[in-house]
């Protein structure tokens, strides 16, 4: 399987999509699905969202990039963490 | 995941039962405390406000909820975390859906400067923020004792 680009962004790109993009990169590498994170400000999604298969955003992000977008936020509450996780792999494996 | 916190949150950064009026009280509070230790720039407190309600950091957790702020590393010293623990919520906008309110009850005002080097922090306080019934305990402890021997039980 080719390595999967996945935008993770939160507003400042220095703490909530860190939580999220160790996250995401534990759980996938545990499913066997290569991955590589790219951690970026929300502002940024639109100019870097052409290079990316996946965007994961703690905030919200426009919904015309062309790519899916899962949201982040279960990474740092814990809440529909699992469900989450299920939407990365589907939109991975299905890219 | 506790020790951690134990080992990164200063104990004179911890505040129990505050009375704010609103989100930014509760940052200048908080930003004011890590600037009279100079481990932020006198820009912060502003810098933190601004983006709070440009990009907020409250998050829905259910009970007791949790607000990060923080901003960026530009305004960062030294990183530090302060937390403070809010006798009546304040309410911060949801980090998901800005225009919603949250009331919060507690808050970890963050001064990350790099994100490579804070990642134990970040974790640290992700597990925390995770553990309902810790939070619930946190915000009735009645002083920083009280919140360093809880972080030390949950250890």
């Amino acid at each position: 399987m080719k390595t999967k680009v996945v935008l993770v962004a939160c507003g400042t790109a220095v703490a909530t999509s860190t939580v999220v993009a160790m996250a995401i990169e534990d759980a996938m590498k545990e499913k066997g699905i290569p991955v590589a994170i790219r951690q970026c400000k929300a502002t940024e999604v639109p100019s870097l969202a052409p290079d990316a298969d996946l965007i994961v955003s703690t905030t919200p992000v426009p919904d015309n990039l062309g790519k899916p977008v899962i949201k982040g936020l279960p990474f740092l509450t814990g809440i529909g963490k699992d469900a989450a996780l299920d939407q990365i792999e589907a939109a991975l494996r299905a890219g | 995941m506790s020790n951690t916190l134990m080992r990164l949150i200063d104990p004179q950064m911890i505040f129990t039962g505050i009375e704010a009026g609103d989100a930014n009280e509760v940052i200048a509070l908080l930003g004011g405390k890590l600037a009279e230790q100079d481990l932020v720039t006198e820009s912060y407190v502003e810098a933190v406000i601004a983006r709070e309600t440009d990009m907020p950091t409250g998050l829905p957790l259910g009970e007791i909820n949790v607000a990060v702020p923080h901003t960026d590393p530009e305004h960062v010293v030294m990183p530090a975390v302060a937390v403070a623990t809010l006798t009546k919520p304040v309410l911060f906008g949801n980090m998901e859906d800005p225009d919603e309110k949250l009331p919060i009850s507690i808050v970890f005002l963050l001064a990350l400067k790099e994100k490579d080097k804070q990642v134990e922090m970040l974790q640290a306080i992700a597990g925390l923020i995770q553990n309902g019934s810790l939070l619930e305990e946190m915000t009735a402890a009645a002083d920083k004792e009280d919140i360093l021997a809880l972080l030390a039980k949950a250890a």
